[in-house]
């Protein structure tokens, strides 16, 4: 039997209000693969994936999560897939009043029977995972940003969720943490088996870790081009897709 | 000789060591379903034999793994580690190998520990940051005061507009909750003071007693308290959360002095505004001692109004709104100076808001106490 993939989309359409952000938006996100959400400044990234985690309800269209209408399940149901995916949001969103290490253990106090040590050893874990050992009584105004985006990474791996959402996670990172991350990720999937969405602007993230991909446009409102990144190269490409992926130059040989 | 750990049932994760006398030898047999949901052996790597110079790992029974698995190992990693111990990672399922190098490339950056203090160093630490707490008092006044004479001259980093939305904030907005206590506290007053009145048949009195009360302290006090909940808590959390953002010192850095863009708009606002919301606080409070006359107590209006104009003064009214208006100043100050104090979390920005509410009452019960020696002395 195989599974339904974790995420399809059909015919979405986004909307604050009346303005509507992206219209008639289909893909899906095969189990196990590293999905990357491309697009301009302010076309909708974030947006698009606030819908795919259940924090806005589309203006039309159906969103499946493991085939099913997530909007139309019951609340209990959602909260179940809920609970199986980890976020990173763009803004970390660390509980502020927390240190690290009681951040990443509230999900694992909440919603497993781990004991106080083996939450604590995961704590330190999933921080030194993300480059982070030692930091577990930090509060988050004490770090630096880049050091806030990891470790929010870090909760976001707590309950070793199926799906993990990226929201540009190497945003502020040294070249090198974020190569480390870009490993993490596809360690991430090698070994748990985790399917990663993934929205970023890195080019060589996405060269280096994507398996497929959707261009989201703020003109035309729509995905302007999916496929694999190497596969977006090609001349067939929209230029946009083009320019973007090339930095408004050539393609690198 | 095999170091086996506590029996656990079949199916459940489990670790036994297995040790070779003879070649040193030790191999870790790992089976089971190691994840959450199923039983794991007790936290905390196995005791390793002292003279066990390498290890390696048997995983052919073993079903599933998560990060329960790869914290029972990091334990392990770091013992072999500090005894040097040859260890077989790659005898590991292929992603748990890897994820522990992950984790364990990463430089440890030395944990903050933080001291335990005795009680005395408690109690010194404790005055100290009372002190400090009253110098920065004192030097937030210090700079309002300069704030406000940089204004007279013009040169303050002040917008008008910013003035006007926080007066209509602070002003017609709280009307409706400013008539609804005062009349309330009018009728409440009256109610209380018709009892004694009505023994010794002096109804007549209620106007007095509504009058002076009012005008003079009930007034401004319900108007300061209300305020102080609304307005100034409003200001400790405003300013809290922009602290929290980084917002102030976004506007620092720009050489814009939070103190005169953010604090000194507020402050006169407030300022202006408390003693106009207590001249209404006042007039609704007597309508409502009144109602009590009228209706309760059978005077009529011309009976009550004549006692009113009588018995109270106009020094009544002024002293009254005197003390709004410093009830004005006390309530920004409060709210503004905890605001701007605030620490970076969320907690911080409710305990700013919180004590900027008691810090403002207790201010404003000491000021009214003030006010009053001062008034009764100089027989105003
Ligand atoms: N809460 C909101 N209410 C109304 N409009 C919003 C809201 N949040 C975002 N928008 C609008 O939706 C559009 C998409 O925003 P979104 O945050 O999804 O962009 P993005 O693609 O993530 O951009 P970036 O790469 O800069 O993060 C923007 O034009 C923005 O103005
Ligand atoms: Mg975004």
């Amino acid at each position: 039997m195989t599974l339904p993939p974790p995420i399809a989309v059909r015919n979405l359409t986004m909307a604050y209000g009346s303005r509507v952000i992206q219209r008639d938006l289909t893909f899906t996100v095969r189990r196990g693969e590293i999905f990357i959400v491309m697009g301009g400044s302010g076309c909708g990234k974030s947006t698009l994936l606030r819908h795919l985690i259940g924090l806005q309800a589309p203006a039309d269209g159906v969103i499946l999560r493991d085939g099913q209408d997530f909007w139309a399940l019951s609340d209990a149901a959602r909260d179940r897939i809920k609970r199986n995916s980890g976020i990173l949001y763009q803004t970390g969103a660390l509980w502020s009043s927390m240190t690290l290490a009681e951040n990443i253990a509230l999900p694992l106090q909440q919603f497993t029977r781990l004991q106080p040590r083996e939450i604590r050893d995961l704590c330190s874990f999933k921080l030194a995972l993300v480059g982070l050992a030692g930091c577990e009584h930090f509060y988050p105004s004490e770090i630096s940003g880049g050091m806030r985006k990891r470790a929010a990474l870090a909760r976001a791996l707590a309950l070793d969720p199926e799906i993990l959402f990226f929201d540009e996670p190497s945003a502020g990172l040294d070249p090198i943490s974020s190569r480390r991350l870009d490993d993490l990720i596809i360690e991430l999937r090698e070994s748990l088996s985790a399917t990663v969405v993934v929205v970023t602007h890195e080019l060589a993230s996405i060269f280096a870790i994507g398996t497929d991909a959707i261009f989201l446009d703020s003109e035309s409102k729509t995905i302007i081009a999916q496929g694999s990144p190497k596969d977006l190269l090609n001349p067939a490409a929209p230029p946009l897709v083009r320019q973007f992926l090339t930095r408004g130059g050539s393609a690198p040989e | 000789m095999p170091h086996a750990l506590p029996a656990i049932k079949p199916g459940a994760a489990t670790a036994k060591l297995d040790y070779d006398n003879a070649s040193q030898a030790g191999v870790l047999h790992l089976s089971g379903d190691w994840r959450r949901k199923s039983r794991r052996p007790e936290p905390g790597a196995p005791a390793l034999p002292q003279a066990m110079s390498s290890l390696r790992f048997d995983c052919a029974d073993l079903t599933g793994w998560d990060s329960t698995l790869l914290i029972y190992l990091h334990d392990l990693r770091r013992d072999c580690h500090s005894r040097g111990l040859a260890v077989a990672w790659d005898t590991l399922p292929a992603g748990a190998g890897r994820l522990l190098r992950l984790a364990s490339e990463s430089p440890a950056t030395p944990t903050s520990s933080t001291p335990t203090w005795s009680w005395l160093s408690k109690l010194g630490r404790h005055s100290i940051k009372t002190w400090d707490g009253a110098v920065e008092v004192l030097g937030f006044v210090g700079e309002l005061v300069l704030a406000c004479i940089k204004l007279c001259f013009g040169r303050a980093r002040m917008r008008w507009s910013d003035m006007a939305l926080e007066m209509v904030k602070a002003g017609p907005q709280a009307l409706a909750i400013v008539s609804l206590i005062g009349f309330l506290i009018g009728l409440i007053l009256a109610f209380i003071g018709a009892i004694p009145l009505k023994w010794f048949g002096a109804e007549i009195y209620i106007a007095s007693l509504i009058g002076i009360g009012i005008l003079r302290l009930m007034g401004a006090v319900m108007t300061g308290v209300v305020m102080a909940g609304r307005t100034g808590a409003a200001y400790a959390a405003e300013l809290g959360s922009m602290q929290v953002n980084e917002e102030i010192d976004a506007l620092k850095s720009m050489g814009v002095p939070p103190m005169e863009f953010l604090v000194l708009p507020r402050f006169l606002a407030l300022t202006a505004m408390l003693p106009l919301l207590g001249l209404f606080g006042n007039l609704v409070g007597i309508l409502g001692g009144m109602v009590v006359g009228l209706y309760y107590l059978d005077l009529t209006y011309t009976q009550f109004s004549q006692q009113l104009m009588e018995t109270t003064r106009l020094a009544d009214l002024f002293v009254g709104l005197f003390t709004c208006w410093v009830f004005g100043m006390l309530i920004a100050i409060c709210g503004c100076l905890r605001g701007i104090q605030c620490g970076r979390s969320s907690e911080a920005v409710g305990q700013a808001t919180t004590s900027a509410v008691v810090s403002s009452i207790i201010c404003m019960v000491i000021a009214t106490a003030a006010i009053t020696v001062v008034t009764v002395a100089l027989k105003i």
